[in-house]
């Protein structure tokens, strides 16, 4: 039920990311000021643009689940979330490496995008203690639904908030997401964007439907051996 | 509704009156950490955004306890589940919850600030007070609602006192963010503080939106 369209998709990513990383090394045009380092933006942006939105996108989906009660949206937000984990560490790596070479510090606690998105983070990794020290499925279901809603309302929030907390507000150094970046340069980031977001998909698909087959060989092999009980008892009481 | 509500909360001041579990935990910790911050910095006196910082992280850090004792008589005896049985509303619940950790706090900065001041702070309070007040008010607010969710949260897992401030916490940056920039210009030798509407607003913004979806998404917790 989850793998609808699943083919198609995948292709897309495929090409897409090709393209992406074609058009990052030999079209994209060399920065100015900081050399080939700049291209890891083209990873970095997007990477953190998809997660940021796939937590967001779990607290819909949470908000779903508990409006229908019906709990493969739960599952639905749950990989979401997963998946924006993974993508928020290769984020908040990327772009370690980014400030250290363009900036020359590992990290730079002036800079509010980077600041508001390790809270984002650390606030998201509780997801999991959270989910699996509840055992009983459904209230699993509904309580990481909540936690999906609260802290999907809490990304922009925090945004605002640490944006304010800045006292100077300096001149933004690397604002390629606005205007300023030359065509060529943000034809690349769309096309890098479009590619990562398309990644994020085919892997929520694919990850989806391997926990749905799983789940299903596992209620299977339940009956199998109830079956197998049952057979046993038959022969013994024979 | 209001009904319920009050005759839970009393319930749970009455608890704690006979029991002071909460309370005087979180006011003696919140003392020990000043002591703390004493020896851990080395200085007699703060001033300005480290007099600020110390002052909120110490009742943030507070604050946890209580939030982690809000449920705990209900989940040890059951509580939840008679509460489920009787027919009233179950935002009932979270609105007793949270004007009781609301309560909570409040006691705990009558002692922990002017604690505060005698032993740490440089400059007087009293200048400081009308508008410190405020502040500690909406930072008040905002964290009874969001500690009454996490601690409702919580409750149901096995490892409640660990997940109370690894998602308490997080949670509470932007009220930290607020909290701290607001009162770090009171606190100087100067004082006055130009952004002073700025922080308010936020922490005024945080209030609104974190009760709103607290209060919107608290009674699935409660479904059996």
């Amino acid at each position: 039920m989850y793998s609808r369209g699943f083919r198609p998709i995948a292709i897309a990513t495929v090409l897409f990311t090709a393209l992406a990383f074609g058009l990052v090394f030999f079209y994209a045009p060399l920065d100015g000021d900081q050399g080939f380092i700049q291209k890891i933006f083209y990873v970095h942006v997007p990477m953190a643009i998809v997660a940021l939105c796939g937590f967001v996108a779990g607290g819909i989906m949470a908000i779903k689940h508990l409006r229908s009660g019906d709990r493969s949206w739960d599952m639905r937000s749950y990989v979401a979330i997963h998946l924006s984990i993974i993508l928020g560490t290769g984020v908040l790596i990327t772009g370690a490496i980014w400030a250290k070479a363009s900036w020359g510090h590992w990290w730079l606690w002036d800079e509010p995008v980077l600041v508001s998105f390790l809270i984002v983070f650390l606030l998201y990794c509780v997801y999991y203690p959270l989910r699996f020290s509840i055992e009983d499925p459904d209230r699993q279901a509904r309580y990481s639904s909540v936690f999906a809603i609260a802290a999907g309302a809490f990304v922009p929030i925090n945004f605002v908030a640490v944006r304010l907390a800045e006292q100077i507000t300096h001149p933004r150094v690397l604002s390629q997401t606005g205007g300023s970046m030359p065509g060529e340069m943000r034809l690349t980031f769309l096309v890098c964007l479009v590619a990562m977001t398309l990644l994020f998909v085919t892997l929520w698909k694919l990850e989806l439907t391997s926990k749905q087959a799983s789940m299903q060989l596992k209620r299977l092999r339940g009956r199998l051996e109830l079956r197998a009980e049952e057979r046993a008892a038959t022969q013994a009481s024979r | 509704m209001i009904r319920t509500a009050t005759a839970v909360l009393r319930k749970d001041l009455r608890i704690e009156w006979r029991t002071k579990e909460a309370v005087p935990a979180m006011t003696l910790f919140s003392v020990t950490t000043f002591v703390l911050f004493h020896f851990g910095l080395d200085r007699d006196t703060l001033d300005g955004p480290l007099a600020s910082g110390v002052l909120w992280v110490t009742l943030l850090l507070a604050a946890v306890i209580g939030v982690t004792r809000l449920f705990a008589a209900e989940r040890e005896q059951g509580g939840i589940d008679a509460f489920l049985l009787a027919p009233v509303d179950r935002t009932a619940l979270f609105i007793a919850k949270a004007v009781a950790l609301l309560i909570y706090l409040v006691l705990l900065e009558l002692v922990a600030v002017p604690a505060f001041a005698i032993l740490l702070l440089g400059p007087g309070l009293f200048e400081a007070l009308p508008e410190l007040l405020l502040v500690l008010l909406l930072a008040d607010l905002g964290l009874a609602a969001v500690g009454a969710l996490v601690s409702a949260l919580a409750a149901e897992t096995r490892a409640r006192e660990l997940i109370v401030p690894l998602l308490l916490l997080p949670l509470a940056v932007p009220l930290l963010i607020g909290a701290a920039s607001a009162t770090s210009p009171l606190l100087s030798e100067g004082g006055g503080g130009e952004d002073l509407a700025r922080y308010l607003a936020l922490l005024g913004g945080y209030d609104l939106v974190f009760g709103l979806i607290a209060f919107g998404v608290f009674d699935f917790l409660l479904e059996d």
